[in-house]
């Protein structure tokens, strides 16, 4: 494994891990609220974030991750207040990240888009030893949510109305549920970049899903699922000179492809055994009562 | 039956959008009482029920449960709340146990289930019938077995008042049975219930006292309508007495 020799694939490899647990960890509560695409819109808002620290001198991962976190929480108030126009709102929330991003970094000394290309598309082989730092903090904070909270966060996400009669705090879960979204995204952003970022939260929860029957299952194979492909990724790329972000991509969907061709002939299997196991309820072929009662006559 | 109100609804408004869908309505419901909330779609009934939960905020007038002021009652162990669903399932599999599970938080402890909780979440299974599907996942659930499904997260709490908004809603006959057993035990047992209803169908013996909405106004409040003679034959425009003269048939679609 001379790959584990030279310090910065060891910090690409830790990052490439902590990012493959973390997205789907978060992405699965995002699905389950069918709010898949919410990642993507918290990628494009966080590059303001990226911008702002160009231009301020600052730390690009820390600045995305304040106004990340911002924006999701702005997302989420939306979501609150602006029922009827709110996909409007949260349309020129995201174009307007995007665009303060561009602006911000082609007004900050020096910048230029080439600065914003390794944000967006990721770049492993440039984490340094404090981005490392800042990743684990940041996959810590979100393994510690989206573990510890997940009965409350499964029951906000599967149904709010009834999570509220519960007791449960459910603005608040939302409230956490969407920063721990955005600290995912600014976690993720220097492996697959914030125009990808959304895949590795959604499609390792897709994959896992044509395979299982439980929540707790497709948490678990989706995170590691989530892990394989970010190895296998960045090993690729280190041998074959492609770009990372891409390979995980493409490795994720492929992985998704392959669940799902092997998912067919266990559905059916699956069907088939409820089926004997609940013979009254699910009679394989129609029965015709050998006499009719009164029950069956048709009133005209 | 006592007279402590478990339900104490006084001149509640609410609005949807700025329509106005609660025109200040008036409801107690007393310990052990069955309630049937009655009346044709866009009447408020789903809202009313809505508001006493929380769901809807209300513009004027007050909400107690259990005698304490909504916005302060934090005992929800005590309530357990059926909405108005086709299906259990969310945008990721999960299984009827953990479905279920859900039902329990409001007696657990910072989201920790212990053998005691994993224990009630088995007997409400039981209680609908759906403890030998306990493993399934709820997408491979017919429409009658989700709503038996969100019934027992309802009681897996243990709870003593039941708000079920429209729980026969495409609901199997055999299922449809099934829930009226289910009810039927409970009330024994001295739980308090309100139900909104399209039609009384087979919770008709159970029910004490129906309440009548429409446009947001309390149009009756008593023992409920009883289907006799020609009100009994299918399809009958059920024309209340209180209604003013000249008013149109109201279709509360109890008798359809």
């Amino acid at each position: 494994m001379e790959i584990l020799n030279y310090a910065f694939m060891q910090r690409a490899l830790l990052a490439a891990v902590l990012v493959g647990i973390t997205a789907p960890a978060i992405g699965i509560y995002l699905v389950q609220r069918r709010q898949a695409l919410m990642g993507d819109g918290i990628g494009h808002v966080a590059m303001t974030g990226v911008g702002l620290g160009f231009l301020l001198s600052w730390s690009p991962v820390w600045m995305a991750t304040l106004v990340s976190v911002l924006g999701a929480v702005l997302m989420e108030l939306i979501r609150w207040y602006g029922k009827t126009r709110g996909d409007i709102a949260l349309a020129m929330l995201f174009y307007g990240g995007m665009a303060g991003g561009v602006m911000f970094i082609n007004l900050a000394p020096g910048g230029s888009n080439a600065n914003l290309t390794s944000y967006l598309f990721g770049s492993l082989s440039t984490v340094s030893e404090s981005d490392v730092t800042a990743i684990c903090l940041l996959a810590a904070f979100v393994v510690l949510v989206t573990v510890g909270l997940r009965r409350q966060l499964f029951a906000v996400s599967q149904d709010e109305e009834f999570a509220r009669v519960t007791g449960l705090p459910v603005r608040a879960l939302n409230l956490l549920t969407a920063v721990t979204a955005a600290v995912t995204v600014t976690v993720a952003m220097r492996v697959v970049g914030l125009l990808l970022v959304s895949a590795l939260m959604v499609v390792p929860v897709a994959a896992a899903q044509q395979l299982t029957r439980s929540f707790a299952a497709t948490f678990a194979i989706s995170v590691a699922l989530g892990v394989s492909v970010t190895i296998g990724g960045t090993v690729t790329s280190y041998y074959q000179d492609v770009p990372p972000g891409a390979t995980i991509v493409l490795l994720t969907i492929g992985a998704f492809i392959l669940l799902s061709l092997l998912a067919a002939p266990l559905a059916r299997r699956r069907a088939r055994a409820l089926a004997a196991a609940h013979p009254a309820e699910d009679p394989a072929e129609c029965k015709i009562p050998a006499t009719r009662g009164a029950a069956d006559e048709v009133g005209v | 039956m006592s007279d402590e109100s478990v339900i104490s609804l006084r001149g509640v408004r609410a609005e949807l959008g700025s329509r106005p869908v609660l025109r200040g309505i008036d409801l107690s419901v007393r310990r052990g009482q069955v309630v049937a909330l009655l009346g044709a779609n866009g009447s408020g009934k789903s809202t009313a029920v809505r508001t006493i939960i929380g769901q809807v905020p209300v513009t004027d007038g007050e909400i107690e449960l259990f005698g304490t002021p909504r916005r302060r009652f934090r005992d929800w162990g005590r309530v357990g709340y059926v909405p108005q669903r086709t299906t259990a399932a969310g945008g990721v599999p999960a299984t009827v146990t953990e479905v279920v599970s859900s039902g329990r938080l409001s007696r657990a402890r910072f989201g920790v289930l212990r053998k005691a909780d994993h224990e009630a979440v088995r007997r409400a299974l039981d209680l609908v019938g759906m403890a030998d599907r306990a493993k399934d996942s709820v997408n491979a659930l017919s429409g009658g077995q989700h709503q038996r499904v969100l019934i027992a997260r309802a009681l897996a709490a243990e709870p003593e008042l039941l708000i079920m908004d429209e729980p026969m809603a495409g609901v199997d006959l055999a299922s449809q049975e099934v829930l009226a057993a289910t009810l039927r035990k409970q009330v024994a047992a001295g739980a308090t219930v309100l139900l909104v209803l399209h039609e009384l169908g087979p919770l008709e013996p159970l029910i004490d006292r129906a309440v009548v909405l429409r446009d947001g106004c309390v149009l009756h409040d008593g023992p409920p309508p009883e289907a006799v003679g020609q009100h009994a034959l299918p399809g009958h425009d059920h024309v209340h007495p209180h209604a003013p003269a000249g008013a149109e048939p109201i279709r509360t679609g109890l008798l359809s």
